[in-house]
């Protein structure tokens, strides 16, 4: 049986990386994917590959009428709001000395009050839905700090609480919604395409990357997408405002 | 050498303490200046009879920092110890009722405020470099409980909370890289009697509502500011040399684990 039978799922951040793989995995176990991203031509290309299960929307996640637009056009065209992923997200490189305010404010827009926004306008919807599961991207860098990735690292942290917060404020008003957080490592998508070309210590980035990793290499986008459906399906039920790492042994 | 006499273990020291005209921040600020540090209280606010230097403060602004570091820098000539205490609840939204305007004003002083906190005290640190005594800088970073678990606060105050619990260690890991001798930590205090409780305080009576709070730590109180003020002495001082890019929680055992639901009216 699939396991996302007729299950809608608004993705952010769907059009490529973390989003898209599971974008794939919702529609091959039976759901609908709602792609929402900045990227249109990719948001729309991948649509029309998933075919009739699929649909694109603009996303703007720091702006809240543009969640309210992706949220009301996910139930207008396909009825429910059952699962929302928030995977959209920017990584940037800066420390404590380099990183000015703007920097700093708009990294947390995107990736913190991006997924904020997120849980708040899913949550009516979902509700409204009978109950479903949001699951929040957040990363190794949410357990771990890194010199070179301060505001990043930030972000994801908050994020990581913020999850926690949301699950307890679903369950406590019986909403049966849960909301958990996964934390990859180094994942071989878009957003770290610019750090596999840099050297880092007479090693390619890509090099030094997957020897941070215990398993020696890069995650996959399909690798994370995995444990996102378990999450966003009724394998996962009695979890919620929990921690989902999948890292390569990174944090271990 | 371990120190025995610990009572000016910070003699020569500068340290600079936000939100220190009240609670937490009052209490490390007294605390600080008992041990020998010239403390300045950096604060929206100057507190009556408070110790320390009082500078006109705001945490979220750029403009106040770069002004803050070069007061001291002219007058203390030196920079040892940033307590980045000062901080808001927000109110009571939770993630239906959360604002983005709210949002945005609980992490422009809790998140944005302690990243500028330490951007400058970097600065400051680094320029204090050869000054005698030589310079050994500890940034202590409060966040909160719940920076740790997602039921202790509104929904932005706990964002921003976990922001800090892990920038701090970002801040920790690029001076211990660079070789700066600077330390940086958080501290996850759970309920201390602070004004940040002033609206239950006004709803329920300050006694009743610090028995209602106090009941939910294992320990069966809240804590007192000075309880959170020793915590960061020991944390700017020397005593706590190895110590960096680490979480202190001052809790009463509020996040230890499991505890019995205490049958008590709701204020």
């Amino acid at each position: 049986m699939p396991r996302l039978e007729n299950r809608v799922v608004l993705l952010s951040g769907g059009a490529s990386g973390i989003g898209a793989a599971t974008a794939r995995l919702v529609v091959r176990e039976g759901g609908r994917a709602v792609l929402a991203d900045r990227d249109e031509t990719k948001g729309r290309a991948l649509a029309a590959e998933l075919g009739a299960a699929a649909t694109f929307v603009p996303l703007d996640v720091t702006q809240e009428p543009s969640w309210q637009a992706a949220v009301a056009e996910t139930v207008a065209r396909f009825g429910a709001l059952h699962g929302l992923l928030n995977a959209a997200g920017i990584g940037v490189r800066n420390d404590i000395e380099d990183c000015t305010l703007e920097e700093y404010r708009r990294i947390n827009d995107i990736n913190a009050l991006g997924t904020f926004l997120g849980c708040k306008l899913a949550i009516p919807a979902i509700k409204e839905s009978g109950g479903g599961s949001i699951v929040n991207i957040s990363s190794v860098l949410g357990l771990r700090g890194a010199a070179y990735a301060l505001a990043y690292s930030a972000s994801k942290g908050a994020v990581r609480t913020l999850t926690k917060n949301v699950a307890l404020h679903c369950a406590q008003m019986k909403y049966n919604i849960r909301c958990n957080s996964v934390h990859p490592g180094y994942i071989d998508t878009p957003m770290i395409a610019p750090r596999l070309e840099q050297n880092v210590q007479n090693m390619t980035g890509r090099q030094f990357l997957e020897e941070l990793h215990p398993l020696g290499r890069l995650g996959r986008a399909d690798e994370v997408a995995n444990m996102i459906l378990f999450l966003l399906s009724d394998e996962s039920t009695f979890s919620t405002g929990s921690e989902f790492v999948c890292d390569g042994g990174l944090t271990a | 050498m371990l120190p025995t006499d610990m009572s000016n273990e910070l003699s020569g020291h500068v340290a600079i303490v936000t939100g220190g005209a009240s609670g937490i921040g009052a209490a490390s600020a007294a605390l600080l200046e008992s041990a020998g540090a010239a403390v300045i209280v950096a604060d929206l606010q100057a507190a009556k009879d408070g110790p320390g230097r009082f500078v006109a403060h705001d945490v979220a602004s750029e403009e106040s920092w770069k002004a803050l570091l070069a007061d001291v820098l002219e007058r203390e000539g030196r920079l040892d110890v940033v307590v980045n205490n000062a901080g808001i609840s927000g109110g009571s939204g939770n993630p239906e009722t959360t604002t983005v305007e709210a949002w945005q004003k609980v992490q422009a002083v809790n998140s944005e405020g302690v990243f500028l906190g330490c951007k400058y005290a970097v600065q400051g640190m680094k320029r204090t470099g050869s000054a005698k005594p030589a310079s050994k800088g500890s940034i202590v970073n409060i966040s909160s409980v719940a920076g740790l678990i997602g039921s202790a606060g509104p929904t932005a105050y706990t964002a921003s909370k976990g922001a800090v619990r892990l920038l701090s260690k970002s801040v920790a890991l690029y001076c211990a890289e660079r070789k700066y001798d600077i330390r940086c930590n958080s501290v996850h205090p759970g309920g201390v009697d602070t004004a940040i409780f002033n609206p239950l305080w006004q709803a329920v009576g300050h006694e009743q509502g610090k028995a209602f709070i106090g009941a939910r730590h294992p320990i069966g109180r809240m804590a007192e500011p000075a309880d959170l003020g020793e915590l960061v002495l020991w944390l700017a001082s020397d005593r706590s040399s190895f110590v960096t890019g680490a979480e202190f929680v001052a809790d009463g055992g509020l996040t230890a684990g499991l505890m019995r639901r205490v049958p008590l009216a709701s204020p």
